[in-house]
């Protein structure tokens, strides 16, 4: 026991977490952001945007995360020299926020489109009946809607991406748990099963707080019908 | 009724599948000897170290491979009845204690904290951290690192010594050497770090033959053990054969044939060592 508390004196655990709480942030924002303008080309009337979306979602959902975060390392980074900033760890720590975003933008879109479906067809029939084109009546009736009804596929794919900011290490970010996680049984063979436990348990406690907010929100914030 | 009929199936069928399981690794081990009664041995070896241990599609090539076979046959045992197995870095205290090998030859360096969990004989090799730099670089050791960009493995001891010693250096930690040296090999990495002996199995690569150099300036000391499980009665009869090895000179030529195109002297200073006595 006093041999696994002292892991906590040399290798600052909490720290690794805050990191991949900072990746999660930004990259959920990204995602966020990236994933409604999809899902709006996925619905809207214009041909080419339906397929563009379709197209984005079909290839980044099933493209495996390590390969899209390997690529931002040893493509983007190495071959076409690519830098987001002018210190190498923050650029890395940037490249690896893109590469996370990109990803799950697929899975908000799709999370938003069936929040989508959740609005009566007949919302969007009012909506063109008052005289609203595509994008009005996109932002003023459908998309509010379909947010409320998208919270709990939206906390999934968020509780998704707490845990895949780990592979972020395969993008060279190695501050974050996984990677302090690989340093400590290094160095501390004679702990593993207590450090894997720590380092399941630290995500635990950070997922359960959003699973348990997401499925009180959703049901709070669902449109009555 | 029928419910609970189903439950009992599906149980069945899970401790089948458990059971299965269990069994896999027995039968592969009554296979491997031609004779039928002559026992097989299981040795952990690295799958993706060129140079070292490196899965050529089903036969295994490198240093650590060469010696595991030498001490091997010394034991008695002929080439078909060793079993090599994938030992991972992080894997190996764990290999040897729920002895799933029986020994281990994997870059492994002896140290404290190891010899609490595991046995180990040897050392059969003395290796040092250096640096692997493109042909034409003018880096000469780890004090000219500093503003540089370095590559080196996720949670390795190289990196740790790099980030506790030079913290002037720019580190990138990638899942593995490979990926370093492609970076490298793309101009954005100014060097690779970690035991030299690793790093001149890389440059050896065919993909990579004339392309990078090993520095040769060792700024640490890696004994390379077998490891063991705990308590096991074989580390005297693995020294002699490392010992015989060594005297017979197939311990130089393994080392030369295996980092071939390198540009790699191994540290004569420390090498060939002498294995320390069993505990």
């Amino acid at each position: 026991m006093e041999n696994y508390l002292s892991l906590f004196e040399t290798y600052d655990v909490p720290a690794a977490f805050w990191v991949n709480i900072q990746l999660s942030f930004w990259a959920a924002i990204w995602a966020l952001a990236i994933g409604t303008v999809l899902a709006l080309f996925r619905i809207s009337p214009i041909p080419s945007l339906q397929w563009f979306g379709a197209a984005y979602v079909n290839i980044f959902r099933n493209t495996p995360l390590t390969i899209i975060l390997a690529f931002g390392f040893l493509g983007l980074f190495s071959v076409m020299q690519i830098s987001l900033a002018s210190d190498l760890n923050l650029s890395l720590f940037r490249i690896a926020i893109v590469g996370l975003a990109l990803y799950h933008a697929a899975f908000v879109c799709e999370a938003i489109r069936s929040g989508v479906n959740t609005v009566p067809l007949g919302q969007a029939e009012a909506a063109r009946a008052i005289g609203l084109s595509f994008l009005p009546a996109a932002r003023l009736i459908i998309l509010p809607q379909a947010f409320r009804g998208a919270i709990a596929p939206l906390g999934n794919v968020l509780i998704a991406l707490i845990k895949n900011s780990t592979v972020a290490a395969a993008g060279s970010v190695a501050t974050e748990s996984s990677g302090l996680m690989k340093t400590m049984i290094e160095f501390r063979s004679d702990l593993v099963i207590p450090i894997f436990l720590t380092f399941a348990l630290g995500f635990v406690i950070l997922v359960i707080p959003i699973g348990l907010l997401t499925t009180w929100a959703s049901r709070k914030l669902a449109v009555a019908r | 009724m029928q419910k609970t009929r189903y439950a009992a199936a599906a149980v069945a069928a899970v401790a089948a599948l458990t059971l299965s399981a269990c069994g896999g690794g027995d039968s592969a081990e009554s296979e491997g000897g031609e004779s039928g009664s002559a026992e097989t041995v299981r040795i952990g070896i690295k799958f993706d170290q060129p140079g070292l241990g490196y899965d050529e599609g089903g036969s295994y090539s490198g240093f650590d491979v060469d010696v595991a076979k030498y001490v091997a046959n010394e034991l008695g045992y002929t080439e078909k009845q060793i079993e090599f197995v994938e030992a991972p870095s992080a894997n190996r205290e764990n290999l040897l204690s729920n002895s799933q090998v029986d020994m281990i030859f994997a870059t492994y360096s002896i140290t404290d904290t190891r010899k609490e969990t595991v046995d180990f004989a040897g050392p059969y090799f003395v290796a040092g951290q250096d640096l692997l730099v493109p042909t034409d670089s003018d880096i000469a050791g780890p004090e000219d690192l500093e503003g540089k960009n370095l590559c080196s493995v996720t949670g390795s001891t190289s990196a740790q010594k790099i980030k506790d010693q030079y913290p002037g250096v720019q580190l990138v930690e990638q899942p593995g050497y490979a990926e370093c040296v492609t970076a490298m090999g793309g101009g954005q990495i100014d060097a690779v770090t970690t035991d030299d002996i690793i790093l001149a199995g890389l440059a050896a690569q065919e993909s990579n033959a004339g392309k990078f150099k090993v520095v040769g300036n060792t700024f640490s000391e890696e004994n390379y053990g077998v490891g063991l499980p705990k308590g096991s009665d074989m580390c005297e009869d693995i020294n002699a054969a490392i010992t015989k090895m060594i005297d017979d000179g197939a311990w130089e030529e393994a080392i030369t044939s295996n980092t071939e195109g390198a540009d790699y002297t191994f540290n004569a200073e420390l090498n060939p060592p002498t294995p320390a006595p069993c505990a």
